[in-house]
């Protein structure tokens, strides 16, 4: 594949990535998808689009519908309504194996009686590709996940990790218009978990005009990794939007506490401001300023969403807070956890370790700047 | 360090009790009257050791009739079998139609059932007075009955692939049930057509149990009776019967034992040929559960 201006030029210190790149990335639509299992509806008239070259994670609790969601992309679930497009391409009817895309499952699912190589090579194999090809491209991938060097090992013989990266070489082989990964950490350790997160991320990097559609249901991975995110909730899409104001403005109470932890106030909206970002909000005798994305009318009731770590501790009353009683408070060694009180709502705060330990049962003032804190409309818990 | 994490002895004497008392069971209940048929086939009419009687029997054209003809019948009907065990595990397996569990679980219960009854239920359908050729001789006025396989080594080929095509399912059934669907979901979207699924996914997966069921369908058909005898085919003769046909019917002890002594050593070198390869597959395999 290299020619030798190629192997001349810099560039071959990493022929991988730049020609991975040169494939340009499609578009993931879902259009209005159904499916269901036997009369029980697990997606709901589900709509997403998958901007080219981004990483999506879709994310929800377990049986929300995130797999078969992923499932109707590769074809192994037929939507009972709806159309599901790739690119330009309307995919819903076409088989499984014409579909040209790359698959990551969580426990990898490698062939275990082929080699690394083997395994690498194989969808190469199957569309007929030059055996000249395949050896270059198997190379390139391998070396794309850091396993060059285990080629010739088995499966059985590599670590959940190892395993992990093979499968994922594997599915870039083919170049695929699309890379679904369902679930791809979550049978790894903590420690290798976050170190694979941030492998993805350089990998992504290396393949900028790489389409991911990440399922997962660890809010933190896919806060790390992609650009939006969209929650799914009993199989009908929640929340969408850009990773990071998802979680400091999530639209739902569902996506704050999907998200993350979440302290929801319920307060009173008393006026809303001229230019409609912010609003003035009544909790018990305290009137603070939030910023509000939603259509309210004075004297409308909601909850004030507050992220635990946008709450500060102040011995005098400040502009924007209110007055809450201490009923916990734990040092967790790069963090302290104070548990407060106020209106009869508990409420959680992070502060820095060096602070003082605020005493139990004593009275504070605890305050928020405007725009780290978001009006949510109230709905029924989760669970 | 090391020394001391060693597990600690296990106590000889009683560990020495559990290995002694089945093997004394096995040589007072299997080795010893094999011992004693071996003894049989090399002990002249005067009592003493001699050759000469495993020698005449040894060779007769009768003998290596039956010798050819067992392998050949165990060889087909092994391979007939396997292949159609095969058929019906993956049509079982991975072509999902309604009631293919009760289909598995009927095909399984057969064998359960003794195996001179398929031959004796084949004679009621093919044989020359059974019921196909009784339907065809009357509605179509023939002088003769038109089917007539059932007396021939293909009746008896026939008969043996029906009682014993369970033995290669079950086991492949077995292995297909612990095929990781995702597997054949992963290399359908890298772009690999069902037949090739098959090939170089599922076959390379249930090779180890292809090759069980194989070989127990050989070592059963080799030392297949009944089936033989109740076929009653003109002619062919296997070892097993022509065992029957000394001991019982000639009252030849010393010929019948020259004649189980090479059934067994037959079974036993087809068993030992089937863990080499089983041993040399794992090895292939390194590493693979
Ligand atoms: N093959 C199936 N047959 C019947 N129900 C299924 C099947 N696959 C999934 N489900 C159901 O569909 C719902 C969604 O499942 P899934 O998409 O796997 O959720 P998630 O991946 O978010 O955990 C669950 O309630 C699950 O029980
Ligand atoms: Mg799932």
């Amino acid at each position: 594949m290299l020619t030798i201006a190629d192997r001349d030029g810099a560039a071959s210190v990493a022929p991988s990535a730049t020609q991975a790149a040169e494939v340009a990335g499609s578009s993931i639509d879902f259009e209005d998808v159904t499916v269901s299992y036997g009369g029980t509806v697990v997606l709901d008239r589900f709509s997403l689009s998958v901007a080219p070259g981004e990483i999506l994670a879709l994310i929800g609790p377990s049986g929300s519908g995130k797999t078969t969601a992923l499932r109707a992309v590769a074809g192994f679930v037929r939507p009972a309504s709806g159309r599901i497009r790739i690119g330009e391409q309307d995919i819903t009817d076409i088989p499984p194996y014409a579909r040209g895309l790359g698959m990551v499952v969580q426990n990898y699912a490698l062939f275990p009686h082929m080699r690394v190589d083997q395994n690498v090579a194989f969808g190469l194999r199957a569309q007929n590709a030059d055996p000249a090809l395949i050896a270059t491209r198997v190379g390139e991938c391998l070396e794309l996940v850091g396993m060059s060097s285990f080629a010739r090992r088995y499966p059985a013989q590599l670590s959940g990790g190892q395993q992990q990266r093979v499968a994922i070489a594997r599915a870039l082989a083919i170049r695929p218009r699309v890379l679904l990964l369902d679930e791809p950490l979550s049978a790894l350790d903590a420690q290798i978990r976050r170190n694979m997160v941030e492998e993805l991320g350089r990998l992504h990097r290396d393949l900028p005009n790489l389409t991911v559609l990440y399922v997962t249901h660890d809010q933190s991975e896919a806060l790390t990794l992609a650009d939006r995110i969209a929650i799914l909730r009993d199989g009908r899409l929640n929340a969408f939007g850009p990773s990071r104001s998802l979680y400091q403005a999530p639209t739902s109470r569902f996506a704050a506490e999907f998200l993350g932890r979440a302290n929801l106030l319920p307060v009173t909206v008393s006026q809303l401001d001229a230019d409609g970002v912010l609003a003035r909000v009544r909790l018990g005798e305290h009137s603070l300023s939030v910023r509000c994305e939603l259509q309210l009318a004075p004297g409308h009731g909601c909850l004030l969403c507050i992220r635990p770590h946008a709450l500060r501790l102040a011995d005098l009353p400040t502009g924007n807070g209110f007055r809450a009683t201490v009923e916990t408070a734990l040092w967790q060694g790069d963090t302290q956890n104070v548990t407060l009180r106020v209106e009869g709502v508990a409420l959680n705060l992070t502060v820095s370790p060096s602070q003082a330990m605020p005493e139990r049962g004593s009275a504070v003032w605890v305050d928020f700047a405007p725009h780290e804190a978001t009006l949510i409309a109230d709905e029924p818990a989760h669970g | 360090m090391a020394e001391t994490t060693t597990a600690p002895r296990p106590v000889v004497a009683t560990h020495g009790l559990w290995v002694v008392l089945p093997f004394a069971i096995l040589c007072a209940a299997f080795l010893y009257p094999l011992f004693l048929i071996a003894l049989q086939a090399v002990t002249g009419p005067d009592g003493a050791l001699s050759l000469a009687q495993p020698l005449r029997v040894l060779t007769t054209p009768a003998f290596w009739r039956a010798f050819l003809n067992t392998i050949e019948i165990a060889v087909s009907a092994s391979a007939g079998c396997v292949g159609l065990g095969l058929g019906l595990a993956i049509l079982l397996s991975f072509v999902p139609f309604p009631g293919s569990r009760t289909a598995a679980r009927l095909i399984e219960t057969f064998v359960a059932l003794p195996t001179f009854l398929v031959a004796l239920a084949f004679t009621f359908l093919y044989g020359s007075a059974g019921i196909l050729n009784e339907t065809a001789t009357t509605a179509l006025g023939l002088a003769h009955p038109p089917v007539d396989f059932l007396y021939s080594r293909w009746g008896v080929v026939l008969a043996e692939v029906t009682v014993y095509t369970p033995f290669a399912l079950r086991p492949l059934l077995a292995a297909f049930s612990l095929i990781d669907a995702a597997q054949i979901e992963v290399a359908s979207s890298l772009g690999a057509k069902p037949l090739r699924i098959l090939r170089q996914v599922i076959l390379p997966a249930a090779l180890p149990a292809l090759l069980a069921g194989g070989s127990l369908c050989l070592l059963l058909t080799v030392n297949e009776f009944g089936v033989v005898l109740f076929i009653g085919a003109k002619g062919v003769i296997t070892l097993p019967l022509m065992i029957y046909d000394k001991a019982i019917q000639e009252f030849d002890y010393p010929s019948a034992c020259v004649v189980a002594v090479v059934n067994v050593a037959l079974s036993l070198g087809l068993f030992s040929a089937y863990r080499l390869i089983v041993a040399r597959i794992g090895g292939r395999h390194a590493g693979v559960v």
